[in-house]
């Protein structure tokens, strides 16, 4: 409520300020689309909240989930899907995408994911390089993604905004952007950012090299919200004494001058402020050790761990912090940094009392196969003990993203109230033999597989020689 | 013929030739899928001596000493290929003193010398930590590939010829190239126009000339691409010699395939991303396609036409198809693409033929390798279920009829960590 009455009392000073509660830029223009009520009858439904319902229905009305539960009755003039035999979940959430930044064709005019001229570009934002013609977005529709964080690369120590986005296909990204979603922040530790830097003889060039860039991009942000604040009192005071003493106040004080924007330091205010959500980039256990210690010295909390190819040597740690690990099933090796990865992360970071263990996909590939990449981690985890049951799991691929978003109470499962991105699947999700039939995203279909596309709704495909490629 | 002796010297000493030790296994009351004309044999016994496959049948007797393992049912399969992959050749991919796939003279264009002659095998390490994370997931053998080196390891490919490869086993053994399996890498459209002076007409050009190269007699002119042992090397690939080509685009596909014919080789189609559009002309030519059934992405303009159907097409029209995924860390994944195969369309006996016997066939070992059948090699693989189902594991693994030890740096990494975790969270 901060935000609101500095943004009031912005209005009055008639400033332009750098407030987010200020006009929003790029506003979004996302309009949850008009669609009849749908009643799924007779479906497993994984709710996401950790439960399995069996032979249960899900209701589906102005666009929200309306109710869950046994012999609901069909709304008048709605839809009626008979999903016996089937399974429902949540729509999946994937919080580590680059659709769209780094679209395909993988062409040198489509990589925008990178601004790689600097290692701190906190003032980037991802959806200014979002091509939505990209193909890659139809394709992870059809595997049930319904929201995605799109990222910048892993190139800075700072690499800009993220975009959290619905799955809808859009000629701009303002109607994909998810309506009051919090912004993320994309961090990277590790070998990325000093290797793009240290290659050109630049800083970083090392480890240490990486903590001083993140902590001096933090102090210049403390120091920025400070001179910041000061002007806001500076500015109250000033507007009291012209208050009480008439306009000129008796005195000879000079209305105060904000300091300059700086696009940089703006967003890491916001994150010292709790507004941003912060992303980082880490592979190894004993480099979010160290993630954390600086979120602690500057008093910001990190969202999310992605890559987290060693979290399983911290998962008590994680979960006592409250910090997501957002993990692939077996990439693995790729770099040192990789080097330790196991098969069995998935389910030993899930294994401790309030974890939050999430598939992450990082790829246009894997992003279509996510749960897939869930019943692997399954399968690994069953063998040594970690039996994790499909309920528990589904919870990897929607809730446990949602809530590292911020956005657990708007989706990521099945519940009255929330919106309805929802995925109706031929059998058990956790099977290679899995397919999404249909998918819902605020109560409208966005993929059905009995009427599929006749023509790829990417632009970019029309009139190619893909002609008959699809099914 | 030094190394060769010192192979075997250094094999017979460490007791690890087939040829040492009468072991005798047999797997009783599984599900057997022999993938050959016999097909699937239910409560079927596979019996096992001196590392081949003796018999395949019911109630086979085993001798006294015999290793005896009761399948209760569960699916026996013949051991995977992983695909073609830098396993053994590259560890790290980002850390160039780790990765062997990629030859290179720093001297890309048109007056660069060619390596035929290059044998990629030459670089294998059996000892690799990536051979038994490979293993332990049913994975008994791959085809050593090369790179074109421009992604991770700064090493940059400057030639469309990759050099020359095999297959391997992954056993762990020193002498671990199969015998008749010898490849020859070439690298065709977009990614091999920019080594052959920036188009793909241009790989044309240097091939022809370098075919023409092999088959002259006489001193090495000026200019030429080939050494004395690259012209050698080159000249069984063009007496029916199997050549990998790596292409995508189906215009391409067409292309390289008539080349290849007309100069004598046999080609392999790798990639094969647009490979549905010309399936029946594949199939006419008996042309094997390795692909990845995934590749559904238009991710470059060679790839326009990918999608999910690829291997569906394909193995309807007849052509032999096998799946690789490319990741050396990953080749374990092949079931996993055979199993996502079956989701769109292709028959599951011919998806699993696609990780085993069909790679053996189109590397020549099909006589020895890929099936269960008598007088195979003991490469077999007993499954917790449904082999291409990705929640099913490995339950037992045989290389050449020895059991494999399901320990690998990740099975070991997980071990140390696992317990204090439970410990810690016992609930």
């Amino acid at each position: 409520m901060k935000i609101i009455a500095r943004a009031a009392l912005f209005l009055i000073g008639a400033f332009t300020v750098f407030a987010a509660a200020a006009a929003e830029p790029f506003p979004t223009t996302y309009q949850v689309p008009a669609s009849g009520p749908v009643l799924i009858q007779g479906a497993t439904v994984l709710t996401g909240t950790g439960e399995r319902l069996d032979d249960t229905d899900v209701l589906i009305a102005n666009g929200r989930i309306s109710a869950v539960g046994k012999g609901l009755k069909a709304p008048a003039g709605g839809t009626v899907i008979s999903a016996v035999g089937r399974w429902v979940t949540p729509g999946i959430v994937d919080i580590h995408s680059h659709l769209g930044v780094y679209a395909s064709p993988g062409v040198v005019a489509e990589s925008d994911g990178n601004e790689a001229t600097s290692p701190v570009t906190a003032n980037v934002w991802a959806e200014h390089s979002i091509w939505p013609q990209d193909p890659g977005f139809e394709l992870a529709l059809e595997g049930g993604v319904t929201t995605l964080q799109i990222l910048p690369g892993s190139a800075n120590l700072i690499g800009g905004r993220s975009a959290i986005v619905k799955n809808v296909h859009a000629v701009t990204y303002q109607a994909m952007k998810f309506p009051g979603a919090a912004y993320g922040l994309k961090m990277a530790c590790g070998e990325n950012p000093k290797r793009v830097y240290g290659e050109q003889k630049q800083f970083p060039s090392t480890r240490m090299g990486n903590v001083a860039g993140y902590r001096q991009a933090f102090a210049d942000a403390q120091d920025y919200l400070q001179q910041w604040d000061k002007y806001h009192r500076d500015l109250d005071q000033y507007q009291k004494d012209t208050a009480k003493h008439g306009s000129a106040g008796g005195k000879d004080v000079s209305v105060p001058t904000p300091p300059k924007r700086d696009l940089k330091l703006e967003t890491l205010a916001e994150v010292l402020k709790g507004n941003i959500r912060v992303h980082v980039h880490c592979y190894r256990s004993d480099e979010m050790a160290t993630m954390l210690d600086i979120a602690d010295e500057f008093g910001f909390k990190i969202a999310a761990f992605h890559h987290a190819v060693e979290a399983y040597k911290i998962a008590d740690r994680l979960a006592e912090h409250g910090v997501c690990a957002a993990m692939w099933a077996d990439w693995w090796g790729f770099k040192m940094e990789a080097f330790d990865g196991v098969q069995e992360n998935m389910p030993m970071v899930d294994f401790p009392e309030h974890s939050c263990a999430i598939v992450h996909s990082d790829s246009p590939d894997g992003i279509q196969r996510l749960n897939q990449e869930a019943a692997k981690s399954m399968a690994h985890g069953e063998r040594v003990g970690l039996h994790v049951t499909p309920e528990r799991a589904i919870r990897w691929l929607t809730i446990n993203p949602a809530k590292s978003l911020g956005l657990q109470d708007r989706i990521g499962s099945l519940e009255a109230g929330k919106g309805a991105d929802v995925v109706i699947w031929n059998g058990n999700p956790f099977s290679v033999y899995a397919r999404a039939d249909q998918v819902f995203i605020d109560g409208a279909l966005g993929f059905d597989r009995e009427h599929p596309p006749a023509k790829p709704p990417s632009d970019f495909l029309l009139g190619q020689a893909n002609q008959g490629a699809q099914p | 013929m030094k190394l060769l002796t010192l192979a075997s010297v250094m094999a017979a000493s460490m007791g690890i030739t087939s040829t040492l030790g009468a072991s005798e296994l047999l797997v009783r009351g599984a599900t057997v899928y022999t993938v050959s004309s016999q097909g699937t044999l239910k409560n079927a016994d596979v019996l096992v001596r001196d590392g081949l496959i003796v018999a395949v049948g019911t109630s086979l007797p085993a001798s006294a000493g015999a290793t005896i393992v009761e399948a209760k049912g569960r699916p026996l399969t013949p051991g995977l290929c992983g695909g073609l992959t830098a396993i053994g050749i590259e560890e790290v991919s980002q850390e160039p003193s780790t990765v062997d796939t990629t030859i290179s003279q720093s001297a890309p264009g048109w007056n660069q010398q060619w390596r035929p002659e290059t044998d990629l095998t030459l670089a294998f390490n059996p000892r690799s930590a990536l051979v038994p994370v490979a293993r332990v997931e049913g994975v008994t053998w791959t085809v050593l590939a090369p790179g074109l080196g421009d992604g991770d390891s700064g090493i940059v490919a400057d030639s469309i010829i990759g050099g020359q490869s095999a297959a391997v086993s992954l056993d762990g053994r020193f002498d671990a190239v199969l015998q008749g399996s010898r490849v020859l890498y070439v690298q065709m459209g977009s990614a091999g126009a920019k080594l052959a002076g920036g188009t793909r007409a241009g790989e044309y050009v240097l091939l022809d000339q370098a075919i023409r190269e092999a088959r002259a007699q006489g001193a090495i002119a000026p200019g030429s691409l080939l050494h004395a042992a690259g012209r050698e090397a080159l000249r069984p690939y063009l007496a029916g010699g199997r050549v990998i080509f790596q292409v995508d685009r189906a215009a391409d596909i067409l292309r390289v395939v008539a080349f290849a014919k007309r100069n004598g080789m046999s080609p392999v189609i790798s990639g094969g991303t647009e490979a549905w559009v010309v399936a029946k002309e594949l199939a006419q030519a008996d042309v094997p396609v390795i692909l990845n059934p995934l590749d559904d992405l238009p991710a470059d303009f060679d790839r326009l036409a990918a999608t999910l159907d690829n291997a569906a097409r394909l193995q309807r029209a007849g052509v032999r198809i096998a799946f690789s995924g490319g990741d050396a860390r990953n080749a374990r994944l092949v079931r996993q693409l055979a199993g996502n195969a079956v989701a769109h369309g292709v028959p599951w006996d011919a998806a699993l033929a696609a990780i085993t016997a069909n790679p053996a066939d189109i590397l020549g070992m099909g006589a020895t390798r890929g099936h269960i059948a008598a007088g195979q090699a003991a490469d077999l693989v007993l499954w917790s279920a449904d082999p291409l189902e990705v929640s099913t594991l490995a339950d037992q693994v045989w290389i050449a009829g020895r059991p494999v030890a399901l320990q690998s740096r990740q099975t070991e990494l997980r071990d140390r960590y696992i317990g204090p975790l439970k410990l810690h969270q016992a609930r």
